[in-house]
């Protein structure tokens, strides 16, 4: 047992906390949901195992020359993981920042705070290397598998990236904290893990329009000759295979030099910024604790009454509290970004591309049930005043239609300029957009209404948490109508088949839902 | 001191809250076959330890909550087979602030008004009265999230009369105010019971209830186990207790020993 107050104390502690949150998040406080959870990750594990050897079974190629497209192809790979590392580690950075917690208990105890918070970014750290090893043991294991065991070097140079990651995202913050102060380091970091978490993976969207001129990423990439010729592209903008830039690379394919620089090099990264911001975290988190919110627009303006039947009160509000919230904008939006290589597949077709713009029906159909899933959300289960509409005179299934309304009009506006263009483009397929966006929208909204779960706004990301069940009733609805809305804009008549389906999903997720009907909301 | 009821509280008009027989159940009864009458015009306070049922009482009153079994009626009005009637004419405001951060306190009382659909001219007056009266009118265009929880607890209360109910029911409605801000609501309250409007109000402030209730309803294991004035509730106390302090543990001390 530790020493109270030590490094090794806090850790435990740390540790524990850590411990029981992610428990508690994956079980939802059920000790009996633990033995599915065991399941659930063998099958995850399985499937993550089949899904790498899928991806890597065939490329053989790779197990042993380090020349340089094979370098560029491990690199870009590696990139792509660390974009989201980084992004993970700015949540949690931001996150830790920002949680007022057990703050004053420990600025105000005899407890050297600075060993606690040098305790917090290691625990960042040791998170994050964990989620990239799960992430990436089987695409390892199954090179080790093919290629021999010089590649369990992945293992170790994984975790280097995740360590730089963390050093990173805590001096970023940081350094927003001091440039643009506490009340906007928040949400400016948020929509920056945001971006970066999606900006890579948009990116190699983009070069495999350019490369092919279709919508690539509309199908899974699953083969590796497909990824390699990918790559070979952009090996000929690559440095030389001796560049320090491919030694990353070259420490995943097991060179014992360029795996100790960089474990090195991201151990003694992360000590230094242990070292230099552990004393100060204590003092940014409570300026972050004591910042004003940021709000979208500075100053007072004016409020003026204006006419409103409840319903059009009911609108204008989920639409000025959406407006007003430049983090659960983001949140809410962030999915939209991957419709930005659709934008851009738009526009070469409008140039004289060719013919591939009933592809983007599905698309366009599976972003705005997301979308709309996530404003129902917002919407039913994130009301901050349920007993004020509950208390007031409307009927409840006046608030439900009013809050629809809402979600749709907010999808609607969204998506309505892609639909105008692909409408120029293929008036058929626009019809079949926007019936697909409709009804995958509504969708969404129903399964969340049936599903509500009273929560604060700020848990939107949690939301997936609250029931799994409504969760995957979602991502099965939107999918499925993508499905349909594909067959349906090629002018085939099999589309009733997964519309049938989807049907049915929908239905058995109303079957099992905790309400079958409308009540106060 | 308790003031005596007013010459225009009179038991001829339909009384703004009737309960009979309510019954709520959680694991345990939470509310147990309460009856409480509540006269128009008149501000009634409930008093009661933790756990009482006071809390579930008011949620079932104002329709947040499913009774089990029972009646309520608001003015005349069934409350629970006429739910919308009975909550045009109702006001809740709860121990927890419920507005949103993002609406300034001027567009979170338009919005109320437009759930309620009253008339957005005379509204629009009113919320500035009543920002005003609440000290709020320095802030009116500010948005929520950067006022205190003493001004929210007031912006919630300004939403609750800006509709101008007939009944205001306030659950522990001093939690978190100064005492300045709690001088200015009781006043406000004042002023609406004397215009006419019922008051129902838990608190743990004996001296408020003292100074402020026609009459002081005691609950305890959720019955309703004395209720009157404070001389009345004295009376059933035994001798010997001055204060309502006095009275009230008096009450529920025998209660405990009955159960």
């Amino acid at each position: 047992m530790s020493r109270p107050g030590t490094i090794g104390w806090f850790a435990r502690h740390e540790a524990r906390l850590a411990w029981r949150d992610w428990f508690s998040l994956m079980t939802g406080g059920h000790r009996r949901r633990a033995c599915v959870l065991v399941l659930g990750f063998i099958a995850f594990a399985l499937f993550m195992h089949g899904l790498a050897y899928l991806m890597l079974g065939s490329a053989a190629n790779l197990a042993g020359r380090a020349d340089a497209r094979t370098l560029v192809i491990i690199t870009g790979t590696l990139v792509m993981s660390w974009s989201l590392m980084l992004s993970q580690a700015l949540e949690s950075v931001t996150r830790a920042f920002y949680a007022r917690g057990d703050l004053e208990l420990i600025l105000t105890s005899p407890a050297a705070a600075a060993r606690l918070f040098a305790v917090r970014i290691a625990a960042m750290a040791v998170t994050i290397v964990v989620m990239a090893l799960v992430l990436t043991a089987p695409f390892i294991n199954i090179l080790v598998w093919f290629g021999g065991s010089r590649w369990l070097c992945a293992y170790a140079a994984a975790a280097a990236l995740a360590m730089d990651a963390v050093s990173i995202a805590v001096v970023i913050t940081a350094g927003l904290f001091r440039t643009i102060g506490p009340g906007r380091t928040r949400a400016m970091s948020q929509i920056l893990a945001a971006v970066i978490g999606a900006g890579f993976a948009i990116g190699v969207q983009f070069a495999a329009i350019l490369s092919y001129g279709t919508l690539a990423w509309a199908v899974p990439v699953a083969a590796a000759d497909r990824a390699v010729s990918r790559w070979t592209v952009l090996a000929r903008l690559a440095p030389d295979s001796d560049s320090v830039i491919l030694w990353p690379a070259r420490a995943v394919m097991g060179d014992p030099l360029a795996l100790t620089a960089l474990l090195g090099l991201s151990i003694a990264g992360l000590a230094t910024v242990i070292l230099l911001f552990a004393p100060r975290f204590g003092q940014i988190a409570l300026a972050a604790g004591g910042a004003p919110i940021v709000t979208t627009r500075r100053g007072r303006q004016k409020s003026r009454f204006r006419t409103a039947s409840p319903a059009r009160a009911l609108r204008r509000k989920e639409w000025t509290l959406l407006l007003r919230d430049p983090w659960l904008m983001s949140q809410t939006l962030m999915q939209l970004l991957y419709l930005l290589p659709a934008a851009f597949l738009l526009w070469r077709e409008l140039n004289g591309g060719g013919g591939a713009s009933a592809l983007l029906v599905p698309v366009l159909i599976v972003a705005s049930g997301q979308l709309g899933g996530g404003l129902a959300w917002l919407a039913v289960s994130g009301e901050d005043a349920p007993d004020l509409i509950a208390s007031a005179p409307v009927p409840a299934i006046y608030v439900l239609r009013a809050k629809t309304e809402a979600v749709l009009g907010g999808v609607a506006v969204i998506f309505a300029p892609f639909v105008a263009v692909l409408a120029i483009l293929a008036p058929f397929a626009a019809v079949v957009a926007i019936g697909g966006i409709l009804i995958a929208a509504g969708a969404a909204t129903a399964i969340q209404h049936w599903f509500r779960t009273q929560a604060r706004r700020s848990l939107f990301r949690r939301r997936q948490t609250s029931s799994r069940v409504a969760t995957f009733a979602e991502a099965l609805s939107s999918t499925g109508w993508a499905g349909t809305g594909a067959l349906a804009a090629t002018g085939s008549w099999l589309a009733i088949v997964p519309g049938i389906v989807v049907l049915g999903i929908v239905a058995g997720a109303w079957m099992i839902s905790p309400e079958r009907g409308p009540s106060p909301i | 001191m308790p003031r005596s009821p007013r010459p225009g509280v009179t038991q001829a008009k339909p009384p703004a809250l009737e309960v009979r027989g309510l019954v709520k159940r959680f694991d345990r009864p939470v509310v147990d076959g309460l009856d409480l009458r509540v006269a128009a015009g008149e501000f009634y306070t409930l008093l009661g330890p933790n756990g009482a049922g006071k809390t579930t009482t008011l949620r079932m009153v104002t329709g947040l909550l499913k009774p089990d079994d029972g009646s309520i009626s608001i003015f005349g009005i069934d409350a629970l087979a006429d739910p919308i009637g009975a909550r045009r004419i109702m006001a809740w405001v709860s121990d927890e602030p419920m507005i949103y951060e993002k609406l300034t306190p001027m567009e979170f009382l338009g919005f109320v008004a437009g759930l309620w659909a009253v008339d957005v001219d005379l509204t629009e007056a009113r919320a500035h009265d009543l920002l005003l009266l609440l000290g709020l009118a320095p802030h009116a265009d500010e948005r929520c999230e950067r006022l205190s929880k003493g001004m929210r607890q007031k912006v919630a209360l300004a939403g609750a009369l800006v509709h101008e109910p007939r009944l205001i029911i306030l659950d522990e409605p001093f939690t978190g105010l100064d005492a300045g801000s709690s001088r200015v609501v009781k006043e406000v309250l004042r002023e609406r019971v004397q215009a006419g409007c019922s008051v129902i109000m838990t608190t743990h402030i004996l001296e408020v209830a003292e100074r402020m209730a026609d009459r002081i309803g005691v609950m305890a294991n959720g019955a309703l186990i004395a209720a009157g004035t404070l001389d009345e509730l004295r009376h059933q106390a035994g001798s010997g207790h001055v204060s309502l302090e006095d009275a009230f543990l008096a009450l529920v001390a025998r209660d405990a020993a009955t159960v």
